[in-house]
């Protein structure tokens, strides 16, 4: 049986070239596959769990491939990177079209308040663009190790209009201002995900994936 | 606010090769598009827009062969229009590496595109592209003009604008016809009229002669992001340069 070192969940939903060619990348032979079969997912030492467009049609998706079991058996079992939609499905409920999640973590997915003005400018929807990232230790003495080489309040490139809201405080390890503060990343145990495209965030991005793939939880 | 604003250099493509008009016409090859798309992430591009003005349908296809290599070597976001008609296209695009796709002269003739393409993909990654021109013949200031800026629409540019946030545009890239390649600056007025009329991130694009134009894009211009081609094409400036102007002039960017 052929090793696979890192599996990209495809359930359908967008490109998911930029994020095997972003892992490629970093991983210098390693094999990466893009897969939408159970049994890859199973065998793979760890799994990145990216997602675009909208959560209903994420979940439906999944679930039509039949995936949700061996994404959940990832997540409980090896290092598991969750990106954008990928980082909100983890979670047990989204206001986006009134749809559960994965349940693998407390709390909603909810969406930026509409109208608010800051500086006498329009808060623009979807927050769009490279927006600095607070790193949170949560009384750890050092920051995650997914932060290694990066440093506090560095740029990576967002695109939402949905952002998670934990109840457990104690998982979020990276947190963006937009206007208030949000949850734009978590990590427990084998899981680290970010709402950010780790894939599309230049250098800093790169690092982090260079993190995760050689990453031991 | 911590959010950055953007400065996004433009890559016009025909035929394969990376060009530069002025109002649309006299092309000047520019270079090879995976060379200017490297160097320009060097120079720390927040994101790269591709238009690909490919006259005859038969070279269509090479774009996607240029967005699979630079997609494969650079880490930030790649925008390309240029000949979409269908949702297919941009199915095809996003494949390729695009992660937004660019939809102008279609929105106008086929709506729908825009938002079925919406729907299907997400609005995060449809661009409505409106290329509008001041008129004096129309009860409004601006009007919307299709094909490469020939044909006049009849529609209003304000509008036009709420009208395709409304079907699922996730950011609008707002060109003056009147502006482009002049190097007299951005027209700040319809960028202002548009941007206070929707809710998502604008791109203001035509005209930028100097750094002062793309800081005077942002400030009075209400845009979110700055899009440029000369002055990046053929070294007046870097885009470092361009972010450090901003920066001193009390934008928020990514240095």
């Amino acid at each position: 049986m052929t090793k696979i070192d890192i599996a990209v969940v495809d359930y359908g939903m967008g490109n998911l070239r930029s994020v095997s060619k972003a892992v490629e990348h970093v991983a210098h032979g390693k094999s990466v596959v893009v897969t939408s079969d159970a049994s890859v997912i199973d065998k793979a030492e760890r799994v990145v769990f990216p997602g675009q467009g909208a959560m209903p049609d994420c979940m439906r998706e999944l679930d039509s491939r039949s995936l949700r079991g061996a994404v959940l058996h990832a997540a409980a079992n090896k290092p598991f990177l969750g990106i954008c939609i990928g980082m909100q499905l983890l979670f047990d409920h989204s206001e986006e079209g009134d749809t559960a999640g994965l349940g693998i973590f407390r709390g909603d997915v909810k969406r930026f308040a509409a109208h608010q003005v800051v500086n006498d400018e329009k808060l623009k929807i979807p927050h769009m663009g490279w927006n600095e990232v607070y790193q949170l230790t949560n009384g750890q003495a050092k920051p995650h190790a997914l932060w290694q080489d990066i440093a506090d309040a560095t740029r990576f490139y967002h695109v939402h209009s949905y952002y998670a809201a934990p109840l457990d405080a104690a998982i979020t390890v990276g947190e963006t201002e937009y206007p208030e503060r949000f949850c734009s990343v978590v990590a427990h145990n084998n899981i680290f995900a970010t709402q950010f495209h780790v894939e599309k965030s230049a250098q800093a991005g790169l690092q982090l994936l260079r993190n995760f793939v050689y990453w031991k939880p | 606010m911590a959010l950055a604003k953007r400065i996004i250099p433009c890559l016009d493509v025909t035929d394969g090769r990376v060009v530069k008009g002025i109002n649309f016409l006299e092309l000047r090859d520019a270079g090879d598009p995976v060379e200017i798309a490297k160097r320009y992430d060097d120079q720390g591009a927040d994101e790269l827009t591709f238009l690909d003005i490919t006259a005859s349908s038969d070279n269509r296809g090479l774009i996607l062969h240029i967005i699979e290599q630079v997609a494969s070597q650079v880490f930030i976001p790649l925008t390309v229009g240029g000949g979409v008609r269908e949702v297919e296209d941009v199915r095809r695009l996003l494949n390729a590496g695009a992660d937004k796709v660019s939809i102008n002269t279609t929105a106008v003739l086929n709506p729908q595109v825009v938002q079925d393409a919406a729907a299907r993909f997400g609005s995060q990654c449809i661009v409505v592209a409106i290329d509008a021109k001041k008129v004096d013949n129309q009860p409004f200031e601006w009007e919307v003009f299709t094909h490469g800026g020939r044909k006049a629409t009849g529609l209003d540019a304000v509008k036009w604008a709420q009208h395709m946030v409304n079907l699922g545009a996730g950011e609008l890239l707002v060109t003056s016809m009147d502006r482009d390649g002049t190097k007299i600056g951005f027209n700040n007025p319809l960028n202002r009229a548009i941007s206070d009329a929707v809710d998502v991130p604008l791109i203001a694009s035509g005209g930028v002669g100097n750094l002062q134009h793309l800081v005077d894009g942002v400030t009075i211009g209400g845009a979110d992001a700055v899009l440029a081609a000369s002055i990046f094409h053929y070294g007046e400036y870097t885009v470092q340069q361009a972010k450090e102007y901003m920066r001193d002039h009390k934008i928020e960017v990514r240095l």
